[in-house]
This record gives structure tokens, sequence and C-alpha cells, in this order.
């Protein structure tokens, strides 16, 4: 008999005697995978990643097969790398504000990552048994959220780099052009935080939807008032007070309003974050 | 020492007014199949959900493997496998995709992982298919995908919720085979619940019986089959008609007798001696070729215990 192995109605082995060659895991198990770690950041960092990679690899495939969605993504980086760099030409790389068609991007992309990860597990019933694994709820959220950031910003450096290379292609002879520091600032930094703001709200959001596509809508209200509201509310303001307004602003440093609105959006996306976390639960989400 | 895989006491879990699980004392020995009968919306689900720590009990205790399951939860479910309600797999991906990443979750050293993927998965008879996106696949295939992810991280406790349900006959018996030899071979604790009596009666070291969350019975099968008080007897011969049915009805140890293809099929009081009976059919004129006696099977019992206890 191999260890543990019992004849029907003899009482098995005492699960309390684990030696090195009992093959039953547990997190003190010699045989488990030694770069791995159950406690700390380390063993966060690996449950984080691994629900990152299944999530990015799910997304891949939505398509039904890696080839297809591989098409898509090309048909994608077509568009946003070498169609739209053509039509602005050199100013994409002369012109920071010109790169913002980029960076709605990665916006679209990790609403529609973290939806599809968080409200899709729920509406697929594979949540459940993701929750009944040994990975915590932090882990499995982190997941979620670095999976969505990791999809929306590496979509948009990878268009933007293709970018770079079209409109030198195109201007072949005229030297090598390079971003401007501030459009790299816009993409890179502000990107990236848009991302994370993006990921986190929409977890929040998906969290309380029942469907993806609930969770789809309900996102993208929120990503059109956030940019919309601040617009109407500026137009609704009396004229006086509007051209004040527009009068401050413009006489503000442009250095103060880059690190005041870099600061504000580290503050919001770790607010989401934690808000995030509070709410993912595994006895609140079992009975979603 | 540990000799149960679970021990609860008084475990109890209400949803507002509702009481699912209702003082459910219970001790599952390590190495055993352990069935857990009951109609729908008995409570069976909710007492996984307790024992895995993803619901904390209204009151009462669980151990489980020797662990808290309200403050070691994430201990439990660490050393457990569970296959619940849906099998949880991601249809997107393919077989071998679906096993790596519980690999990962469980972290198997990637040269362990390879090996148990392609054992488990050569076990089931899916290795030659594991390149497949599982939502191609047939109910009974994807099941047994599940069984295998189950039992990936060589756990010492799992729990199988329903694992045949909408199955035919025949992927449920294939994979009722499978789950027997692999939880037999792998030496785990198999807490199962079904609604297929005849599954539990194959399958299962011993059963429990529970309904509107309280549990009925616990045991062997044929224990259980005894807590039903009924033992059924056959006779065949000539001369069984409606008379002798009336008049065989009307003794004191027979609950009741009916006429079916020639022969006479009698349900008598539990430790009723029936030789009189016998006696009363040959005075009666009847040519007995057989006389059969033998305990209710787990169906009936399970009816006789869900349908009549309060």
């Amino acid at each position: 008999m191999t260890p543990g192995e019992t004849d029907r109605g003899v009482r098995g082995p005492d699960l309390g005697d684990r030696g090195p060659d009992d093959p039953r895991r547990g997190p003190d198990d010699p045989r488990r995978d030694p770069g791995a770690s159950d406690g700390g950041l380390r063993g966060l960092a690996d449950d984080v990643l691994t629900i990152a990679w299944k999530d990015l690899r799910e997304m891949l495939l939505q398509s039904g097969t890696l080839r297809r969605s591989l098409r898509g993504l090309l048909f994608s980086f077509l568009v946003f790398g070498v169609f739209l760099p053509l039509q602005i030409g050199p100013d994409l790389v002369r012109q920071p504000a010109a790169v913002l068609p980029f960076a709605w991007v990665p916006l679209l992309l990790a609403s529609g990552m973290v939806a599809d990860g968080i409200a899709g597990e729920r509406e697929r019933h594979t949540l459940e048994t993701l929750l009944a694994s040994r990975l915590s709820d932090r882990a499995i959220l982190l997941g979620k959220v670095v999976a969505a950031i990791a999809y929306g910003w590496g979509f948009m450096v990878v268009s933007a780099l293709v970018g770079l290379v079209t409109v030198n292609l195109a201007n072949a002879g005229g030297g090598i052009l390079l971003y401007q520091p501030e459009a790299v600032l816009l993409l890179g930094g502000f990107g990236l935080l848009g991302a994370g703001l993006v990921a986190c709200g929409g977890a929040l959001v998906a969290l309380r939807a029942p469907t993806v596509r609930q969770a789809a809508q309900n996102m993208n209200l929120a990503i059109f008032a956030v940019v919309l509201v601040p617009v109407l509310l500026l137009q609704a303001l009396p004229v006086d007070t509007r051209r004040q307004v527009m009068t401050t602003l413009n006489g503000l440093d442009w250095g103060t309003i880059v690190v005041g609105a870099a600061v504000l959006l580290v503050v919001v996306d770790l607010l989401l974050l934690a808000a995030a976390m509070a709410r993912f639960q595994r006895a609140r989400l079992i009975l979603d | 020492m540990t000799e149960c895989a679970i021990r609860t006491a008084d475990l109890t879990r209400d949803f507002g007014s509702l009481r699912a699980v209702d003082a459910l004392s219970l001790e599952v020995p390590a190495g055993a199949i352990f069935g857990f009968l009951g109609p729908n919306g008995s409570g069976k689900t909710t007492t996984i959900r307790l024992l895995l720590g993803l619901l904390e009990p209204t009151r009462g205790d669980a151990t489980v493997l020797g662990l808290d399951a309200r403050s070691e939860a994430a201990a439990i479910r660490e050393r457990c496998g569970a296959l619940l309600e849906h099998a949880g797999l991601y249809e997107r991906m393919s077989a071998q995709d679906n096993l790596e990443f519980y690999a990962r979750v469980w972290h198997l050293p990637p040269g362990e992982r390879r090996a148990r993927v392609r054992e488990l998965l050569t076990g089931l008879g899916l290795w030659d298919r594991r390149h497949e996106i599982v939502g191609a696949w047939s109910r009974g295939m994807k099941q047994k995908l599940a069984v295998a992810r189950t039992l990936l991280h060589r756990p010492a406790l799992v729990f199988l919720d329903e694992p045949t349900a909408g199955l035919d006959p025949v992927a449920a018996a294939a994979l009722r085979d499978d789950l027997t030899a692999l939880a037999r071979r792998e030496g785990v604790t198999v807490f199962l619940t079904t609604h297929n009596l005849a599954e539990a009666e194959k399958l299962c070291d011993q059963v429990g019986v529970i309904r509107s969350g309280r549990l009925l019975a616990v045991g062997r099968p044929e224990d259980v089959r005894a807590r039903a008080r009924r033992d059924r007897m056959e006779v065949t011969g000539r001369g069984l008609d409606a008379r002798i049915v009336d008049l065989v009805k009307a003794q004191p140890p027979v609950e009741s007798a009916t006429l079916a293809d020639g022969r006479l099929e009698l349900r008598v009081r539990d430790g009723e001696d029936t030789s009189p009976l016998v006696a009363l059919l040959v005075r009666e004129g009847v040519a007995i070729d057989e006389v059969r006696k033998g305990g209710a099977d787990l169906e009936e019992a399970f009816m006789a215990l869900v349908g009549t206890e309060p």
C-alpha cells in the first residue's frame, strides 16, 4: 500500500503524522516549491503573479484561440502604432499633447479586464473554487488589479513604441525623433496611475455587479462621469466665475499641477484599492 | 494523534430566519469516504462551506484535520481540495493550463508540477486532450478534470459537492470508478455530498443523512439501513393472490404487502419474528418456492428517514 492508502472501512492514518515521505501537502511540507513562501511579501507576490498570469492568459484566449486573439491584438497595434501615428505625423513626438489618444487606451483596456476578472469569475462560477483554495483574499484581488494594469498600460507602452518607430520610418532622413519628456511622463507615469485608478475603481464596481456586462456598463458610466462632470460643471459656472477659474488655472505653475495631479492620483488609487480590499472578503463573496 | 478528519459539535448556521445547518455533530474518520446525503436545500453545501471556513458558523465548532474552522480556515484550505457545486474550470483555457494554474496556486515546484499534471491527466484518460479548450468538452470530461484539479496538490481531505450531478449514467459510473481509484491510491479522506443513493452505497464507508439542516442518521450504510427499521421479505410460489395479500396485511408484523410479477413483497417491522407468516401462507394453500429476507436498501432507508423523522 502507498502511504495513506486504506481499505474500505479501515480507519486511515494519523493526519498529524507528516513525515518527509507523506505526500499530503501543507505549508510545512518539505516537497513544496522551495522558491515559494506562504507568509510575507514574497509569498504574496508569488500568489499575485499567479493570479495575474491566469487572468492575462484568459484575456488572451477570450477570442477562442491564442492565434485569433493575437490577430486581434495585432490589428489594435496597427491602429494605435501605425495608422494613428501616420495620421498625426512628426507632431506625435514634437507635441506632448499629441500622445493623449494613447493615454485613453489603458483606461479602456484596464476597465474591461477588471470587469472580466471579477464579475466574470462570478458569472462563470469559478470564483467559489478560487476562494476555496489556499490563496488569500488580498492576493486574489491584487492579482486581478495587477493583471488589469499590466494589460492596459503594457498595451499603451507597446503602441507608443511602435508609433515612435512608425513616425521615424515615415520621417526617414530627418534625424531620429524621440518623445518629449512631458509625453514620456504623461504616458509612463499618468498612464500607469490612470490604469491603476480604473483597475482599483473598476474592482469596486465589478464586486457589486452580477455580470460582466453590468460591470462594464457601470464602469463606462463612471469613466464618463469622471471626465465629463468637471467639464460640464465648468460650463455651468457663470461667465465671470469661469473666467476667474481659468485665469487661476493658467496662472499655476505646470510643475505644481503635474506633481499635485500625480499625488492626487496616487492617493485616490490607494483609497480605491483599500475600499476594494475591504469589500473583497470570502465570507461576503460566497453569499453574493 | 488526530483520528478524525472532521469533527463538528453543535455546528449551526443561520441565514436570517432560515437555519441552514442545525446543531450538526459529526465525526468523519481519517481515510474514509464519507457520503453526506440529503434532499435539495438540506444544508449539505452550507456544511462544506462551513468546514472550509468560507462561512462563519452562527454557533458551534468544527475541526478539520485538527484545525479550527473559525481561526485556522486558511490552514484548512491549504490542506484540502474542493470540487464544489460548479466545476470551477476556466473554460477558455486548456485542460493543461487549468491544472498548471492550480499547481502554481499550491506552489508545486515546476518539475513536480509537470509530472503531477501528467500523472493525473493520464490516470483519467485526458492526457491526449490536454491542449484542448475545456469549454468545448462534455460535462463528464469537465468533471473528471475538476477531480484532477481537486487532487493536484495531494490534499489530505477532499470535499466533493455532488460530483456526478447532471452526468449521464455511463459518465457518472466512469467518474465514480476514477474517483474511487484515485481516492484509494492517494489515501485521501473524501467528504462527498450526493443525491444518488446507489452511488453513496457503492462508494462510501460511512454516510450521514441530513434534512432541513439536521443530521438524521450517521454510520455505515448498513447501519443507516437498519436505522430505517424496516426489513423486506419476498415470497415466490403458486397460489399468491389478492386474498392472500389482504390476509397477510392484517398480520401484526406486516407494515405493507404487495403482489408484483407473481411475487409477494412484504415490509415487516424490524426485529419481528416472521416464521408465523410463512406458516400462515402454507396453511392457506400457497405452494412456496422461495422465501427471501433482507434489509431495506439505502434508498428506502433514506426515504424513510427524510420522510418520517420530525
